[in-house]
Formats: structure tokens, sequence, C-alpha cells
């Protein structure tokens, strides 16, 4: 167990099933969530489509791992951000996107939806509010 | 570990490290032949975990590490189940790693 | 006969969308397929591309890829078919050749 709490980002910028690269995120920050820091998750670009709802792989043989992220708040994650100008470039809103929920068992406290939408100022400033950040 | 487990008869694909090669695959008797391996007896309390990782493996498509199946289990059966002495108490080689293979799921993402 | 074009990138990540688009010949055939899909949807930066392109060649997509990635046919722009692996099958045998944009 480490003695400071860094602040992690993780940039996700790719599709689900095109390449690798959001499952093999998705499989860091769970795996990463044993390490007591703070991380933040941000998705970008067509990484946005990474959150779409509904997804359903049963014709393409590929594991559906979208239900995945809805156990991110179990992992620690407190915070997902969606940079908002990657939506409406892809005619998307918040409502296309995954509600994924966090609460802290012992204390009670509890979100409905951490997941965020972001203008690019708030990007800028968690990105410049990381200490490390693993670009997917 | 071989790679197959006979079941009632039935043989049954598992992986080098013994997990069961297709989740689908899993009936109950799965789970009762490798505790039997691992010279365990399953008792109603060992069930409701298998049941309920089986059950977080359907609504979330991974096997929860072992602080999140703490956790978890702590919420859906309470707070004397919901900690590592009494699921260690059941599952002795690790409530994650032998509880999932019990139930069928693959190895917890995050152990090694 | 024609061909038929095959596109597997987002629109938004590579230019195989625009470079297939920019040499197909009018009257060939585009599909789709993988993170192409995306190209397809109504509302995005890539409708003008799509737009103009169907007006000389038509355009599908893979059905089980757009479902996989959470979207239903009624997202797509209108103008824009779908078709199942079996239909896939059957535009590549009636096409002259298929050529893969990678």
């Amino acid at each position: 167990m480490s003695e400071t709490i860094k602040k992690f980002l993780y940039l996700n910028r790719k599709a689900p099933y095109g390449t690798i690269y959001a499952w093999e995120s998705l499989e860091v920050v769970l795996i990463g969530a044993a390490f007591d820091q703070e991380v933040n998750l941000l998705f970008m670009d067509d990484g946005v489509y990474q959150l779409a709802k509904g997804q359903d792989t049963s014709g393409i043989g590929m594991k559906n791992f979208s239900p995945t992220y809805r156990t991110l708040g179990d992992y620690e994650v407190k915070n997902i951000f969606v940079d908002r100008d990657s939506l409406a470039a892809r005619g998307l809103t918040q409502d296309d996107l995954l509600q994924i929920a966090w609460e802290d068992i012992e204390t009670e406290e509890s979100v409905e939806n951490i997941v965020t939408v972001v203008d690019a100022p708030a990007v800028r400033a968690l990105m410049d509010a990381a200490d490390v950040v693993f670009s997917f | 570990m071989a790679d197959t487990i006979d079941v009632d008869g039935k043989e049954f694909a598992v992986d080098e490290e013994g997990y069961l090669a297709n989740l689908n695959d899993w009936v109950p008797g799965v789970a009762t032949v490798m505790a039997k391996q691992d010279n365990l007896e399953l008792s109603q309390d060992h069930w409701d975990i298998i049941n309920f990782l089986r059950e977080y493996y359907e609504e979330y498509q991974i096997a929860p590490a072992v602080r999140v199946l703490t956790k978890a289990v702590g919420k859906k059966l309470g707070a004397e189940k919901g900690n590592s002495k009494y699921l260690y108490s059941l599952f002795p080689y690790g409530p994650a790693k032998q509880a999932c293979r019990f139930a069928g799921l693959p190895k917890p993402t995050g152990c090694v | 006969m024609s061909i038929l074009h095959t596109v597997n990138k987002s629109p938004f990540e590579r230019n195989s969308l625009e470079s297939c688009l920019k040499f197909a010949a009018p009257g060939a055939a585009v599909l789709l397929i993988e993170d192409g899909v995306y190209a397809g949807l109504r509302d995005t930066t890539a409708v003008p591309l799509i737009a103009d392109a169907l007006e000389r060649v038509k355009i599908y997509v893979l059905g089980p890829d757009l479902k996989a990635r959470g979207f239903a046919a009624e997202r797509l722009i209108p103008g824009i078919g779908v078709v199942d692996y079996a239909q896939f099958v059957a535009m590549a045998v009636e096409h002259a050749k298929v050529q893969a944009w990678l």
C-alpha cells in the first residue's frame, strides 16, 4: 500500500471492438483498483462509444464487456468523465450512455450516476490535475 | 491438473489451472466435484457464495476481485458474511479464486 | 460489374471511408463493417460525406456489427441499408470483386 494517494487518469480514445485498447484499459483499471489511488476515467473521441448502452455482441462472436463498466463503482472509481464535444460530433447525448452507480457500503454514501459529461476546459483541468495519465 | 473433470460420468473441459473452459457448461455437480478434489464438502453457505458469484458474472461479465466480492457479499448476504475471515473459512484457497473456480467462472481479473 | 468496397475503420479516426468514397465509381456498393458502421449513424460530423456519396453509390452497414456497438437501424442515415452475414456473402458473389479499405 502506498503512502501518498496519486491521481490516475485513464484516457480512453478508442471504440470498443475494432481494437483491443478499450478492453485492455478496462482490465488495467480493474486491476489497478487494488492500489488505493484516486482513479478518474476520461472518455473522448471514439472512446465515448465504449459507454454506449444497448451493446449486444451476440452476432459477432465477441465478448460484450460493456456490462463490466457498471462495476467500476465497486472498484473505487469515483469519477467517469465524457468529453461533450466528442459526443456532439457523433450525434450522441448522455441519454445514449450507460449509467454507472457508486456506493460506499460503510458510509452508505451513494451516487446514482458517476458518468459526467464535461466541456473542454474541464477536460484540460483534469489532465493538469493528474499525476499519471494512462493512454489507451 | 487434468484437462477434464468427470461429473456424473460426463467430461467437462478445464484449463491448466482447473477453471472450467466453458462457463455455459456449468452444472452444480461441477462445484461438488471440484470441491471434493480440494477436500471440501459444500454446505449451504458455500452454495450461497457460488450462486452469488454466478449472478454477479451474469450481470457484469466479470469475476469480482476479492475485495469487491467481500463488499458485494456484505451488501447482499449481510455484514457477518461480508468479511474475508468468513469467506476464507469457507474457501481456504481464497474466496475469489477457489469459489470462482467452483462457480465455473474464469479466474478473477487482478488475481495472479 | 461493379466493385463492393468494405470499410472497417471509424471515419473519426482514419480517412479510409473518405478515400473509399472519393474513388468508388458510380453504381458501386460500399459496405460499412466493424468500426466502419459508426459512419452510418445520424447527426455525426460524417453525415455530409455520406449524404454526398449516397447520390452515387449504395451504402450498407453490417447489422451484427451495428448491434454489437449498441445502435439500432433507426439510428442510421436514411438511404443506408442493413445486411446480415448471408447478404454480405451474396453481395460479395454478385460484385466483380471486393475491395477492402483497411
